[in-house]
């Protein structure tokens, strides 16, 4: 009796740990389908033609497939926006952790999650048809939709990752080192500044690699309000087209198993890379520097 | 002898005053030597009116930062609600599109994402729930439960439109589903899975660790507890996961766009297979691929405004029910 009993927990136990694994099983199959539909253009243009390759023109003939206008604007849209999300995000989170009053912290953290929540065809919904046409007017460019628009848009999505994130860890910094400053003589502000944003800085780097792997990945900002223009940008009110938004547009014109549709899926494996660096450097710092207790600091 | 020894005395005595012993000090004085340091530096002639006002500057540009945010989603929510709510009537709502999208409702748009949407949290909530039971309650620290963790919280981060290529050429073209409801629910069902996960976790971690003791203490092995005393416990807090889950399928556009989401169609689905309309996806065609755009806003506006309500509704819901049991316990 007491034998069938420990072999069904035993069981069970089974049973749940294959479950658990079955996330990694997702994320290997993502992998694999990426490869699998993505490796075939390689046999056409060679891996540093791809990614060095500065014409992107998949339904000329003959077709070009060059991925660098796409790289560039990926990349200048996420360092842009992250320029405005990072100094935005840290400094909300020190002041909801920090100074804010508890009725205020109350509020204002839901309202965090529910920007969060917003979803981004509604924010770049809003760059379309009210950012653009005042940034056309207001200083006199071509178009609004471009790279600063859009970067702007993604700022504002990836603000409530950074804060959400590093407000935990700026409120997680053990109370005795807050004391400790406070009762050396030192002001709020200079106990926030070099007690608590030292010891807290692991969380808000962990955030800041968060934030901006959501906003390199971001598909539709970019693919609405970034003006679509595959060329390397001269300015940043220049026209782009990042690499989420390459593949959103064209996939449904391009024919299936073709050239094309190989090389949209190549751009996919390029951006999960790239977001899967992002998120193990964030796992990294996350676990090599987590403070424990006030003892380790 | 005796002199002697009270002449050293005195001048370890003189040593002591010119020198006080506290390391701390000493270096402070290295630094700048005679002046009087205080512990903590400050820039010099920093009075403390003028770390006053640093202070007081340094906490209006944090207010301010803050403040940008909470106008932001005020100034996206107002301009929306404004041009919006004059689209929404009963028509809008409970129609077809009509004359090539250009009149007419968003009632399949409704339909459909409310299909994908509960479709995806229900494929979801079993596996995530079982994930978050393995994590919580039966796993060890150690390599496996690190690797699990990795591979979750990679999971989470892969774009959506990495998703949407996985469900092109996973569940549509390798499993032959087609374009369709179905293939929509298993690509949102793998994209919320993390969230389904995190906040089952965190449901069970909720639950006091004398539950389980007592139950244990009775003579119950472990899965009798999880089953009859943990899981009971936790249940509500999981199902604020879930909804969180929907409203977080609910939204999403770029996973939908290959996998289950048409332009138009003219009927509703009459089975899994068939394809739908979503309302984020019928937003981004209204609004950049419409037959007439300008004239179409309207319905763009209404479109959206009827998004983000599903969606923070939801999230409102969760959120308040969540209080509600944090004030409880």
């Amino acid at each position: 009796m007491i034998k069938s009993r420990h072999k069904r927990e035993r069981f069970i136990q089974f049973f749940f740990l294959f479950t658990a694994l079955i996330s990694i099983l997702v994320l290997s199959m993502i992998l694999l389908f990426l490869f699998m539909e993505g490796i075939p253009i390689f046999a056409k243009v060679s891996l540093t033609d791809f990614v060095f390759g500065r014409e992107w023109y998949p339904t000329a003939s003959p077709a070009d497939f060059g991925i660098l206008p796409l790289l560039v604007a990926s990349l200048a849209v996420t360092i842009l926006s992250a320029m405005i999300s990072i100094p935005l995000g840290v400094m909300t989170a020190i002041y909801l952790a920090e100074i804010a009053s508890m009725r205020v912290r109350k509020i204002a953290k839901p309202v965090i999650e529910l920007l969060a929540a917003l979803p981004s065809v509604v924010i770049g919904f809003f760059g379309m048809v009210v950012v653009a046409p005042f940034l056309q007017d207001h200083l006199d460019i071509a178009t609004g939709l471009n790279l600063f628009n859009a970067a702007l848009m993604l700022a504002f999505m990836s603000v409530p990752t950074i804060c959400s994130i590093s407000e935990d860890a700026i409120y997680n910094v053990p109370i005795e080192l807050k004391e400790a400053s406070l009762a050396l003589g030192a002001t709020r502000w200079e106990t926030v500044f070099r007690v608590i944003l030292p010891a807290s800085l692991s969380g808000i780097s962990t955030a800041v690699i968060l934030g901006m792997s959501r906003a390199i990945g971001e598909t539709m900002v970019v693919l609405m309000v970034a003006g679509g223009a595959a060329m390397i940008p001269t300015s940043i009110f220049k026209p782009v087209r990042p690499m989420p938004a390459s593949i959103a547009a064209e996939m449904a014109e391009a024919p299936f198993r073709s050239e094309h549709y190989h090389a949209l899926f190549a751009i996919g494996m390029a951006l999960f890379i790239f977001t899967l660096l992002f998120n193990l450097v964030a796992d990294y710092i996350a676990h090599k520097h987590t403070q424990v207790g006030a003892a380790t600091l | 002898m005796k002199l002697f020894n009270l002449q050293t005395y005195a001048a370890d005595k003189e040593t002591l005053v010119e020198q006080p012993g506290d390391p701390v000090r000493r270096s402070a004085q290295d630094e700048q030597p005679g002046a009087a340091q205080p512990i903590l530096k400050t820039p010099p002639g920093a009075s403390m009116g003028s770390r006053r006002w640093m202070q007081r500057s340094m906490f209006s540009l944090l207010r301010g930062a803050a403040l940008i945010n909470g106008l932001a989603l005020i100034i996206i929510l107002g301009f929306l609600v404004f041009h919006g709510w004059r689209a929404i009537n009963w028509t809008f709502l409970t129609q077809a599109p009509a004359d090539s999208m250009t009149k007419g409702g968003i009632f399949p748009c409704i339909v459909g994402t409310f299909l994908l949407s509960f479709g995806a949290m229900l494929a979801a909530f079993p596996w995530g729930v079982a994930s978050a039971i393995y994590l919580h309650e039966y796993a060890r620290p150690g390599l496996i439960l690190r690797v699990v963790r990795l591979g979750i919280s990679n999971l989470a981060g892969i774009p959506s439109v990495v998703f949407g290529l996985f469900g092109l050429a996973f569940f549509v073209t390798w499993c032959n589903l087609g374009v369709s409801v179905l293939s929509g629910i298993l690509t949102l069902g793998v994209l919320i899975l993390p969230v389904i996960i995190g906040t089952a976790e965190e449901a069970l971690r909720s639950v006091p660790a004398t539950y389980r003791e007592a139950s244990l203490a009775l003579g119950a092995t472990k899965w009798q507890t999880i089953y009859r005393v943990v899981l009971p416990a936790a249940f509500p807090g999981m199902l604020t996961g879930s909804i969180l889950g929907i409203s977080r399928a609910a939204g999403e556009t770029a996973a939908i766009m290959f996998t289950a989401a048409v332009f138009f169609t003219r009927h509703l689905p009459s089975s899994v297979f068939d394809p739908v309309m979503a309302l984020p996806y019928h937003v981004y065609v209204l609004a950049t691929a419409g037959t007439q755009i300008e004239v179409t806003r309207p319905l763009q506006y209404g479109t959206a405004l009827v998004l983000i309500a599903l969606v923070f509704g939801m999230n409102l819901i969760a959120i308040v029910y969540r209080a509600r049991l944090q004030a409880r316990s």
